[in-house]
């Protein structure tokens, strides 16, 4: 079962999406998260709201997976709904009690955050769910590479990025292994408070420690031996080409981005 | 050009160098390898057959002596590189040596580090992974491979950087009897179609009765040197030097010694075989 883990959150799949350029997508989420923070109205935030559904349905990402990548920022959606009626000045009051009042103004702004933190989510899921975290390596290190003028070694940062996601799956192996082994001796890794079973887990992790440590050595040397140098003098397999559904992808954001412009000026703000 | 891919000239090495008197590990080998050969190096463990391996391709430099690689000595770090394009190495634990995610991404990082053109890495890559039979599983996750698979990409690996000779340090030791076989019969190909020299560590006799020539290393020194037949024919000496003989071989023994009329330097299961075979035909049996 241990076997089946995938990294990241990557969802296979074939869709247009997919098949986009990683650096372009990369980009084009960059801007929709920017478009996102220029909305200052429900006209415009309905455009946003329709460019996500839009994003998400060309995906084809079940919406039990989009539910899903937002559970984990239902806390912080509440407390932001909270923080944003109680403390916004100004507008009608509806209703008060002790020193609170909410104002019709207050709601507003609550639902304007809330719906805001949602599509920022969604937006940059669909990044993760439809790229594969090695092509995301890749467009990292090719937009970075500019920053090779400051003397910043873009290809060491992605060959770290790389070497990690290829030993994540084998370092689980391993802790599998080296509970099996303890359990085996007679440890107990399940009873007991918090603090007893963080105890428990040191004769786990010292021996995954040292075996981490013993394979980035064995690795380091397998890596010589293919003549890594680092990353002068280095080409790649693998060329990415901007294709014209990578153009029709830029050009669908920057249509949201006048839309929402558009709009913002069009309505009065509310916020 | 020489006719010897690498050579040894009197070479010792000790690790710990800084410890005086720290006990060499490999004590005045003289050896050379020849162009196109399948050389296998048998011993137990500790006596020296991985350091010896390591030595080939400058991870390790000998102390006295010299190591060279067509003609380049590997004390010279200026040569690093091209000894290292020269001779590849494969290890024994597959999981510490493949770097990128896909299998073919892989492959294609020794090429990729010799800065050859993008469409000659895929030719190479696609070449190296069908001559090892993975072409099939070139979109596959490492970590979803067997043994012997996940050895064979590391083997691909090293033969897209097309490399004229291979150093495999125990490429089997890891492995399941399936996943070994696997890996013998690749690296045995690679040397009869496309001429790489290979020199094979391994402690499995049977492995050793398939190359050209068999060193059998005991205490950081070769002690035998020959065809398999000529070096299993030395039986003390190689149980002397805490090895075993090959089991087809111990069988024909025993069969010769209860009075059975079977010929000498039997080393593989086919030979026994046909040997018993015989054998038997002349007695009537069949």
């Amino acid at each position: 079962m241990i076997r089946d883990i995938t990294i990241g959150q990557y969802l296979p799949g074939n869709s247009v999406l997919h098949r986009l350029d990683a650096r372009m997508k990369a980009v084009l989420t960059f801007f929709f998260i920017i478009v996102i923070f220029l909305c200052k109205n429900f006209w415009s935030l309905g455009l946003m709201i329709a460019f996500t559904l839009l994003f998400t349905a060309i995906s084809k990402v079940p919406l039990r997976m989009m539910l899903k990548s937002l559970k984990p920022i239902f806390v912080i959606l509440i407390f932001t709904a909270v923080l944003n009626i109680f403390y916004t000045d100004g507008g009608r009051e509806l209703f008060g009690f002790w020193k609170l009042s909410v104002t019709d103004k207050g709601l507003y702004t609550a639902g304007f955050m809330v719906i805001r933190i949602i599509c920022l989510i969604t937006g940059s899921s669909l990044l993760t769910y439809t790229t594969t975290p090695t092509l995301l390596t890749d467009a990292i290190e090719r937009l970075l590479s500019p920053l090779k003028v400051f003397k910043i070694q873009v290809n060491t940062l992605a060959m770290m990025m790389t070497l990690a996601l290829r030993f994540i799956p084998t370092l689980i192996e391993e802790t599998d292994r080296i509970m099996n082994a303890q359990k085996a001796r007679g440890a107990d890794l399940e009873s007991g408070g918090f603090i007893k079973r963080a105890k428990a887990l040191i004769p786990i992790l010292i021996p995954l420690f040292v075996s981490a440590f013993r394979r980035a050595y064995e690795l380091a040397f397998a890596m010589e031996c293919r003549c890594y140098r680092g990353g002068e003098g280095r080409t790649r397999m693998k060329q990415m080409k901007l294709k014209a559904r990578d153009l029709g992808a830029a050009f669908l954001v920057a249509a949201l981005f006048c839309g929402v412009f558009f709009l913002n000026y069009r309505f009065k703000a509310l916020i | 050009m020489n006719e010897n891919i690498i050579e040894f000239n009197n070479v010792s090495f000790a690790y710990d160098s800084e410890i005086v008197n720290a006990p060499a590990v490999v004590k005045n080998v003289t050896l050379s390898i020849k162009r196109g050969s399948f050389v296998a190096v048998l011993g137990h463990n500790g006596s020296g057959k991985s350091t010896l391996a390591k030595l080939c391709n400058a991870i390790l430099v000998p102390q006295t002596g010299k190591v060279t690689v067509n003609g380049m000595d590997t004390a010279d770090n200026g040569l690093t590189f091209d000894i290292r394009r020269t001779v590849g190495m494969v290890f024994q634990n597959p999981d510490n040596q493949i770097v990128a995610t896909v299998v073919e991404d892989d492959v294609a990082f020794g090429p990729e580090n010799l800065g050859v053109e993008p469409k000659e890495i895929r030719r190479r890559v696609d070449e190296a992974l069908k001559s090892v039979g993975m072409y099939d599983y070139r979109l596959f996750e490492p970590h979803k491979l067997s043994g012997g698979q996940k050895q064979r990409v590391a083997i691909a690996g090293i033969t897209a950087m097309q490399t004229e000779c291979i150093v495999l340090d125990e490429p089997t030791a890891m492995l399941d009897p399936r996943g070994r076989l696997e890996v013998m019969e690749t690296v045995k190909r690679l040397n009869r179609e496309l001429g790489i020299t290979v020199v094979f560590i391994t402690h499995f006799m049977n492995e050793a009765t398939q190359a050209d020539r068999v060193l059998v290393m005991d205490d950081g020194g070769i002690i035998l040197d020959g065809t398999p037949k000529e070096v299993f024919s030395h039986k003390e000496i190689i149980i002397d030097a805490g090895l075993d003989l090959p089991a087809a071989a111990e069988f024909s023994d025993m069969l010769i010694s209860d009075g059975f009329n079977l010929p000498d330097g039997i080393l593989t299961a086919e030979e026994c075989i046909e040997a018993i075979y015989a054998e038997a035909k002349k007695r009537g049996v069949c």
